[in-house]
């Protein structure tokens, strides 16, 4: 298939792994969004609270940095539990806010001119594909939520000491599961919504309802039936509730973590078998 | 191409007829079908068919609902065989769908793109996707598009694209990582007289380059003709007909139609002291099969020598329409 010679020639080289090709879709679809400035802007303004929270945490121990403030206190940030869910909610909103700029533009359009058919005929299956599309989703989001978090856990264990890395390791642990089952959960709506409705416009302002109107709807639940279980419907909710339990942050809570925890897994299961039924190489005609 | 080195081989039930088949002819079949069945639903789109054929290009032929694309489908592993096998170059198409799909290049009937693409972006993700690596797969996404006839126009998206464009970037993109096995859903579909015969010649090409052997689905009769060395006719779900076209145009070439002026009995009986058989018609006109060692020269030769002349001389030709007609016609769907 020479360009000079204008025949067609076949191909023997050498092929990548097949476990790397999902990551083609990756790639892909993250030099497509890098071509949004909306999206690229809002990415780096998502760094912008990390930033200070480091800058905070830098202060809290070189208080003789302000001296010429004529101040003189002792450190004004507790770093522990609260702290990071601070952190986590801040952070959780700007990541929300930003699958809803990416989310809905990765599945459907290839599935509004029929693309899947030529994704699903070479050598990549369908859970590769969807894959390939999460990761598009979970990588941009850690780079804002677990890696900045992680960062600032690290920066506080070295100013602190080794011993206060040691007594709060589970901090570590929790900022990563806390962000993870956020990713995911919004990962897989965003995939769902996009899969099912072709118009992104249309599928970002589902996944802002989805998140408010459930919201609302829950509390129209519990008032008519004055329980708590309506909360079962609020997202946002069910994620905050597994967050004060990983960070250790008690209090009286509407639902048991347990539920949280279950009520998360059910959402996101069915959004994957939303997503799953959508993801065919080729529909049947009855 | 000549007849003693085609490979071309099927066969129907019984299978034995297949295997004996295959074992004269030496090739090993590319697509293997033994008694395949496919359900979409309650309804049973493919029944039983079994046919194996090792051609370079096999054309896929019938009405509309005969089961083609379902046939296409199963074998890109899309859906499921109920009963039966199928196994593309050897391999399986249920345990190694990703090795067959590797060897494979497909163009869809439907529209199948991603609108906000360059079409040179597009085929590399398809290519990258077939597992060239980054850099090869750009070079080939800009060779396959300057091969089909896009080179131009490879920086504009793909959603600009006329119908006659979007068709040659599918079939770009199917041939970009070089498959050994192409398949054509309706590749003129939609095409106007210069773009279709442009697709019919690259098909024709890509044939004759012999990197590749090509399935081609249609129910346009004369792009298979053009295009294909075997057919096979399927109706409600079966396999009706096979028909290698070589040699049925070989057999064609035998077989004359004649209109003379002149004493059409001595020329018949001259003939057939050449050793043709002479089926005598109305108003002078001959129906004539030739013998081996007969040619048309002989013809006109006995022709001159009887004082006869010759007013009109065909060839009959059983075209694929009349193959196809006839197979339509068998009415229980089956050979």
């Amino acid at each position: 298939m020479a360009v000079y010679k204008r025949a067609y020639r076949g191909y023997a080289g050498a092929l990548t792994p097949a476990w790397s090709r999902f990551l083609v879709l990756y790639r892909f679809a993250r030099s497509s969004q890098s071509r949004s400035k909306i999206q690229t802007v809002f990415f780096v303004l998502c760094f912008f609270f990390p930033l200070l929270c480091l800058l905070g945490i830098y202060a809290n121990y070189h208080l003789s940095a302000f001296a010429f403030l004529g101040r003189r206190a002792g450190p004004f940030l507790n770093i522990d539990g609260s702290f990071f869910l601070v952190y986590l909610s801040v952070q959780s909103g700007l990541s929300f806010i930003l699958t809803a700029f990416v989310g809905p533009g990765l599945v459907s359009p290839d599935l509004a001119n029929g693309a899947l058919t030529l994704y699903l005929c070479r050598p990549l299956s369908r859970t590769e594909y969807v894959l390939g599309k999460i990761s598009v989703l979970v990588i941009t989001l850690s780079w804002i939520t677990w890696v900045p978090g992680l960062v600032l856990f690290f920066v506080q264990a070295s100013l602190s000491g080794w011993q206060w890395m040691t007594d709060n390791i589970w901090l570590a642990n929790a900022i990563l599961w806390g962000s993870f089952i956020w990713i995911l959960l919004l990962a897989m709506l965003a995939l769902a919504l996009s899969a099912w409705i072709k118009w992104r416009i249309a599928a970002g302002a589902l996944l802002l309802a989805t998140f408010f109107v459930g919201a609302g709807f829950a509390q129209a639940v519990n008032a008519v039936l004055r329980t708590k279980q309506g909360y079962l419907l609020d997202i946002s909710r069910l994620v905050s509730i597994i967050w004060q339990d990983l960070l250790r942050q008690g209090g009286d809570q509407p639902l048991p973590v347990t539920e949280a925890w279950i009520a998360v897994l059910v959402l996101a299961g069915l959004c994957l078998l939303l997503l799953m039924r959508k993801v065919k190489a080729a529909e049947v005609i009855r | 191409m000549s007849h003693s080195n085609r490979s071309a081989a099927i066969a129907f039930e019984p299978q034995n007829d297949a295997r004996s088949v295959l074992a004269a002819s030496g090739a090993s079949p590319v697509i293997e079908l033994r008694g395949l069945s496919v359900r979409l639903g309650k309804r049973e789109v493919l029944r039983d068919v079994t046919c194996s054929f090792s051609g370079r290009t096999i054309g896929l032929l019938g009405p509309n609902g005969a089961g083609k694309s379902t046939l296409i489908n199963t074998l890109l592993g899309f859906w499921p065989a109920s009963a039966g096998s199928a196994r593309i170059f050897g391999s399986d198409i249920r345990s190694e769908a990703k090795k067959i799909r590797a060897l494979i290049g497909y163009m869809p009937e439907n529209d199948a793109f991603i609108s906000n693409m360059t079409a040179v972006s597009f085929i590399r993700l398809m290519a990258e996707l077939s597992g060239l690596p980054s850099e090869m797969a750009l070079e080939r996404a800009h060779e396959a598009l300057f091969y089909v006839g896009l080179g131009e126009a490879r920086y504009r998206k793909l959603g600009a694209y006329s119908l006659g464009m979007k068709q040659l970037a599918k079939l770009a993109q199917a041939i970009a990582h070089g498959p050994k096995l192409l398949i054509l859903d309706e590749p003129t579909n939609g095409l106007d007289p210069p773009a279709r015969q442009r697709m019919i010649r690259l098909v024709r090409e890509m044939r004759d380059s012999r990197e590749m052997h090509i399935v081609l689905c249609s129910h346009l009769l004369r792009d298979v003709e053009e295009t294909c060395e075997e057919v096979v006719i399927l109706k409600q779900g079966r396999v009706v007909h096979y028909a290698n076209l070589e040699d049925e145009r070989r057999l064609n070439r035998r077989f004359l139609e004649l209109e003379v002026q002149g004493d059409a009995n001595l020329f018949a009986e001259a003939a057939e002291s050449l050793g043709c058989e002479c089926a005598p018609g109305a108003l002078n006109r001959l129906k004539l099969v030739l013998a081996e060692s007969v040619e048309i020269a002989d013809i006109y030769r006995i022709a001159a020598e009887q004082n006869v002349q010759l007013r009109r001389l065909n060839f009959r030709r059983d075209t694929l329409e009349d193959i196809f007609l006839k197979a339509m016609e068998n009415r229980d769907g089956r050979l």
